[in-house]
């Protein structure tokens, strides 16, 4: 019960600081469509054939964004020594983590939801057939990419190349959780449920989210602490 | 026997082993009835993955090492191994590039076993890119092993990729995997004999790179002491 105080303290206090300047989530929002809108360029957006790569070419959108709130997600407490501050807290490492991985989710989560509409505009889509299981992809998928790129940006957060290490490391990292996403995504966008032989991919998802978080969870303390 | 000597003659054992194992891949044994002379390069294949596998395995568990006694010989066990394991990794992914232009037709395939092979050797290289970026020994050390740690889950879906999807990447063929009659007795053998030859040549490798490491290691104190004056 106390974890999930400090948990809802640190996530509170990095959203509220994010909404004050809107600065990563417009940033992050702001390139996901540029993204989606360059995708039109390569390939033909009026044909069949866009709504068998819907999954992935969302993905990518979010996945790029989703860099962009990560790499500040611990450098935006860098200046007055906030990250020191932080860690001397009475607050556990474990907490501080996912408090700041809890935040990065619902900012991810805010630039889908946004995003998804907008691509079914352009690209003459309707994903609303199966939109209860696409939350549920969209919520899983988005943790296990928040979980890696939340424990990834704090190892890296004093790096000169912070900006080039982070997304370097993040994205063959996150392959598993991307993979399954763009599939699944796919699926439920262009078909009108799941096959039974992609039920596999939700299990990876589930598998992912929860190994990642153990070993982010276990690993914190030596992260943020030394 | 000083140190050198033991890596001399362990890189002596490895290279002699080696060209025995040559020997016999190319003069005792027959071609395969439907791969014909290729099937060969296997035997370089296989055992590159196997010590590439192991190398990254012991730079986990030194990483976890380091993490708990914070002792610097464990990350330097580390960094060295991942580097040869990344050596033999590359080498995993050429021989396996060469094997499937002559018997696929094409030198890659976005299949699950290969793309997950690739991975890993993106995953272990960003290793070696992040510990190049960090000018603190004790951050670069800290950080690394973490890094290490998490590349190791590559490692485990590489291996079982094959078993959890239908891949075009062949499935396992050795006796202790499927229990026998996928490969020959007398080919399967060879992969045995192959695959202590270059795990020896390996660890001549790691025991190199240690000393270096250490080196530099000892380089970077000195030159911080002397401005520090």
């Amino acid at each position: 019960m106390k974890l999930l105080r400090e948990v809802c303290v640190v996530a509170g206090k990095d959203l509220r600081s994010e909404f004050r300047t809107k600065e990563c989530l417009n940033a992050a929002l702001s390139f996901a469509i540029v993204i989606l809108v360059l995708f039109s360029f390569a390939v033909d957006p009026s044909s069949e054939q866009i709504r068998e790569m819907s999954g992935g070419l969302l993905w990518l959108a979010f996945a790029f964004a989703g860099a962009l709130i990560l790499n500040q997600s611990f450098a935006r407490e860098l200046p007055n020594d906030c990250l020191d501050a932080l860690v001397a807290s009475p607050v556990s490492a474990a907490a501080l983590f996912l408090g700041k991985a809890a935040a990065n989710w619902l900012l991810l989560m805010i630039v889908e939801l946004v995003c998804l509409p907008v691509f079914g505009v352009l690209y003459n889509m309707s994903w609303l057939g199966q939109w209860p299981l696409l939350l549920l992809v969209f919520l899983l998928a988005s943790w296990g990419v928040t979980v890696i790129g939340t424990m990834f940006s704090a190892l890296t957060v004093n790096l000169r190349l912070r900006e080039l290490m982070l997304p370097t490391l993040i994205y063959p990292m996150m392959i598993p959780a991307l993979m399954a996403a763009m599939q699944l995504t796919t699926v439920l966008i262009a078909t009108s449920g799941v096959p039974p032989e992609d039920w596999i991919w939700v299990r990876l998802l589930v598998g992912f989210d929860i190994i990642f978080t153990s070993l982010a969870i276990a690993l914190a303390e030596v992260v943020l602490l030394g | 026997m000083t140190r050198e000597r033991v890596l001399y003659l362990m890189g002596g054992i490895s290279a002699i082993w080696l060209v025995r194992n040559l020997y016999v891949m190319l003069l005792a044994l027959p071609d395969e009835v439907e791969q014909g002379a290729i099937y060969r390069i296997l035997f370089f294949h296989v055992p590159s993955w196997f010590t590439c596998f192991t190398g990254f395995f012991l730079a986990a568990v030194a990483s976890g090492l380091y993490l708990k006694t914070k002792n610097s010989l464990w990350d330097t066990l580390a960094v060295a191994s991942v580097e040869v394991g990344v050596a033999f990794t590359l080498v995993g992914l050429a021989t396996g590039s060469i094997w499937a232009r002559i018997i696929w037709g094409i030198w890659w395939t976005w299949d699950a076993r290969l793309t997950w092979a690739l991975i890993t050797c993106l995953v272990y290289m960003g290793y070696l890119m992040l510990r190049g970026a960090f000018d603190d020994p004790t951050s670069r050390a800290k950080n690394a092993a973490v890094l290490c740690i998490f590349a190791f889950t590559s490692v485990v879906i590489t291996f079982k990729a094959i078993d959890w999807w239908r891949t075009q990447h062949p499935g396992a063929v050795l006796s202790i995997r499927t229990g026998g009659g996928r490969i020959d007795p007398a080919m399967e053998q060879m992969i045995y004999q192959n695959w202590p030859a270059l795990m020896l040549l390996a660890a001549v490798l790691v025991a190199i790179r240690m000393r270096q490491e250490t080196m530099q290691r000892e380089l970077e104190a000195l030159r911080r002491r002397t401005h520090a004056f």
